[in-house]
């Protein structure tokens, strides 16, 4: 088991926002300009703290979108409607505004280049996120490991990032929607379609899985049981069970 | 004293959970499920619970044994580094108490290894006197193998990663040896009513 040091004390600090893009109609790209910013390798979360006149606080934990070198600081949050936190990020949050933040977190699920490959990264809902910042870095640093993405979403409307993801051996599938003119798939990601667009077994690819617990749990379950070794797939899982 | 969040309001506690409530930390009614790896799915028959380390006769139950002996009711809060708490989660389990009786040990520290790799690391006097138990079911029902089941530790003072899913055992240790997590930067301890959540904190 491969080992970070992060040992050093990790202060809030303010960033500020510079920008608020829609991705969805419930998903909006948070960047922010983050001066005393660390670094954070792809697939890490930063804590988010919001502080209301009276002093009460709030924290939650988002997944970063930007990979490490990329100008901006960003954060890809999804509005939960019965949320404390993401419909203030998603709804209220404009650029100037300075949010507090301190990170990055998580040293295990994360890609660089030294832990190789092929890697499969295995994204539900916006669970694609961080393996979106591992995408970027990928293409970033021009990596030569092999690199397959399974996307799945509800609806081709809940796609984040479309455009960007294409350029890789790409397979997003929609588990609600049959549209007219996809060329993509429909149905869940389950052993069948695993079996299909997986690297084998027999390369042992890295494998990480994100998104909805439901949906971490049967791919898991699906990689495991077509013979993929379970040391080689990291999971991160988020939403209530 | 941090910034104000321009038009934030937030949603607060009622006062009686507030008080129950760690700092940073917000009440949920579901229980999310976070775990670094897949879920192990391993027979019941080839389970086991292991004492060993420092310790002259290392102890072991198979699942028979282990659910045969002595068990408590315990009716406890819970508290997620990842933000989310539990109130009034209840659990059968066996006590650290009944399963260390009579051990004669120079450890200071246990190290709990499980189905999957996993490991976390606490101080022997956090697991005594009716402060830890190995838990096999929540809410009266067998543990799911998605929250631990059969077995996972239950250590509800310190943050839940310390009540490791799928354990199978402890190891009685001298030394402390960082466990998964606190390999990864989370906090050594991770008492949540400090705020114990990364290293430093």
């Amino acid at each position: 088991m491969e080992r970070t040091a992060v040992r050093r004390r990790l202060n809030w600090q303010l960033a500020r926002v510079v920008e608020v893009v829609a991705e969805t109609s419930r998903t909006k790209s948070i960047a922010l300009d983050a001066t005393d910013w660390p670094g954070h390798l792809a697939g890490q979360h930063v804590d988010v703290r919001l502080t209301a006149e009276d002093g009460y606080q709030a924290q939650r934990s988002y997944s970063i979108a930007s990979a490490p070198g990329d100008e901006h600081l960003v954060l890809t949050v999804e509005r939960l409607d019965d949320g404390e936190v993401s419909p203030y990020l998603t709804e209220e949050l404009r650029p100037g505004d300075d949010l507090e933040l301190r990170g990055p977190i998580g040293g295990y699920f994360v890609w660089r280049e030294s832990l190789g490959g092929p890697i499969l990264l295995v994204g539900g809902g916006s669970g694609v996120v961080p393996l979106r910042a591992m995408l970027r870095h990928h293409r970033a640093i021009a990596s030569e490991v092999p690199a397959r993405l399974v996307y799945s979403a509800r609806t081709r409307d809940d796609l984040l990032y479309r455009g960007e993801l294409g350029g890789y051996e790409t397979t997003i599938t929609l588990t609600r929607e049959r549209p007219e003119h996809w060329d993509g798939r429909t149905g869940r990601v389950d052993h069948g379609l695993l079996a299909e667009t997986a690297w084998p077994p027999g390369e042992r690819p890295l494998v990480y899985v994100c998104g909805p617990t439901g949906f971490v749990e049967a791919v898991a379950e699906a990689l495991v049981a077509l013979g993929h070794d379970a040391n080689r797939i990291r999971t991160e899982r988020f939403g209530p069970t | 004293m941090a910034p104000i969040s321009r038009g934030f309001h937030g949603r607060r506690s009622e006062t009686t959970e507030a008080e129950r409530v760690p700092p940073g930390q917000y009440v949920t009614r579901d229980f999310p499920v976070l775990s670094a790896g897949p879920t192990p799915h391993n027979p019941i028959e080839s389970w086991s619970f292991e004492i060993r380390g420092e310790i002259d006769e290392p102890r072991s139950w198979t699942w028979e044994q282990f659910i045969a002996l002595p068990s408590e009711r315990i009716t406890v809060d819970i508290h997620c580094v990842t933000k989310w708490s539990k109130l009034d989660t209840s659990w059968t389990g066996v006590s650290f108490d009944t399963l260390l009786d009579g051990v004669d040990t120079s450890a200071e520290y246990v190290l709990a290894f499980c189905d999957g790799g996993y490991t976390t690391n606490l101080p022997l006097e956090d697991i005594s006197d009716g402060k830890a138990w190995v838990a096999y079911e929540f809410q009266g029902e067998p543990l799911d193998p998605e929250h631990g089941g059969p077995a996972r530790l239950l250590v509800p003072h310190l943050y839940f990663w310390k009540s490791a899913k799928w354990v199978r055992g402890i190891e009685l240790r001298q030394d402390d040896l960082p466990g998964f997590w606190e390999n990864y930067g989370y906090h050594n301890y991770g008492d949540p009513w400090k705020e114990q959540r990364y290293a430093g904190d």
